[in-house]
């Protein structure tokens, strides 16, 4: 895993438990945490530009559609979430970003398992 | 907070229609990359694994306009597509998975799970409009 997954995945981790809390005292999230979203968005497009000069450069038996699927399909996972959790704004809208960040971690390990098979 | 008209779109199935696209998306694209690079290795469990994503595609769109009788027969096809393929699928044949295989193992068993929860959800929201006035 490249330290920006590590970092990214860290990441995630605390907005998950972060959005727990939120859930559990009916409180809806505020600009910090989707500020915190934003990075992680950031991020991902960081992690797209590094998976693909991997793609471009020496990358043995790698399921490189899979991969590049991965690395893209990480990309729409946030956005959508919240034009999805901004068109209910309850616990249920937040629990939509919680789902949303889970999956975002979800994908760092597929895509790590992809590149450690390769 | 709940002055939405009780629909199967919100509360717990905002959630519920977020959960069924990621899966729509996940199993349809997986399909497809499967189909198109090696369709010959295993034709079946890639048609399977199209099939699943078709069904989840369906089941989000149902859930997220309230077709109720829709949802529910196709979460019906769903729990029976996961129960079915989990049982005759070898968890080993990665290669060859969809995302039925092995009780959607591969995705934290979330597959089995789902069309439980989307089960309940249709049927308490059921009971929930019976007992209003």
């Amino acid at each position: 895993m490249t330290i920006l997954q590590i970092v990214l995945g860290a990441i995630c981790v605390v907005v998950a438990v972060w959005l727990v809390v939120l859930i559990v005292l009916d409180r809806l999230p505020g600009d910090l945490l989707y500020g915190v979203l934003a990075v992680i968005e950031i991020g991902l497009v960081g992690q797209l530009v590094i998976g693909l000069t991997r793609v471009f450069g020496d990358h043995g038996d790698l399921n490189v559609a899979a991969y590049v699927g991965y690395l893209v399909g990480s990309l729409l996972v946030l956005p959508i979430a919240f034009v999805w959790s901004a068109g209910e704004r309850t616990r249920s809208g937040t629990a939509v970003l919680l789902v949303g960040v889970i999956a975002v971690a979800f994908l760092f390990l597929r895509l790590q398992q992809l590149w450690s098979y390769r | 907070m709940s002055d939405h008209t009780p629909s199967t779109r919100h509360g717990l199935g905002r959630v519920l229609v977020f959960v069924y696209g990621l899966f729509a998306v996940a199993a349809t694209a997986r399909a497809l990359v499967q189909l198109a690079t090696d369709a010959s290795k295993a034709p079946v469990a890639y048609s399977l694994s199209l099939f699943s994503g078709l069904v989840y595609i369906v089941a989000t769109w149902a859930l997220a306009t309230d077709r109720r009788t829709v949802a529910m027969v196709t979460i019906l096809v769903e729990l029976t597509g996961v129960l079915v393929i989990g049982s005759f699928s070898h968890p080993d044949d990665i290669d060859k998975a969809s995302v039925w295989s092995d009780y959607g193992n591969g995705y934290g068993y979330v597959p089995l799970v789902l069309p439980l929860v989307g089960l309940w959800w249709l049927w308490r929201l059921g009971r929930r409009e019976a007992d209003a006035p």
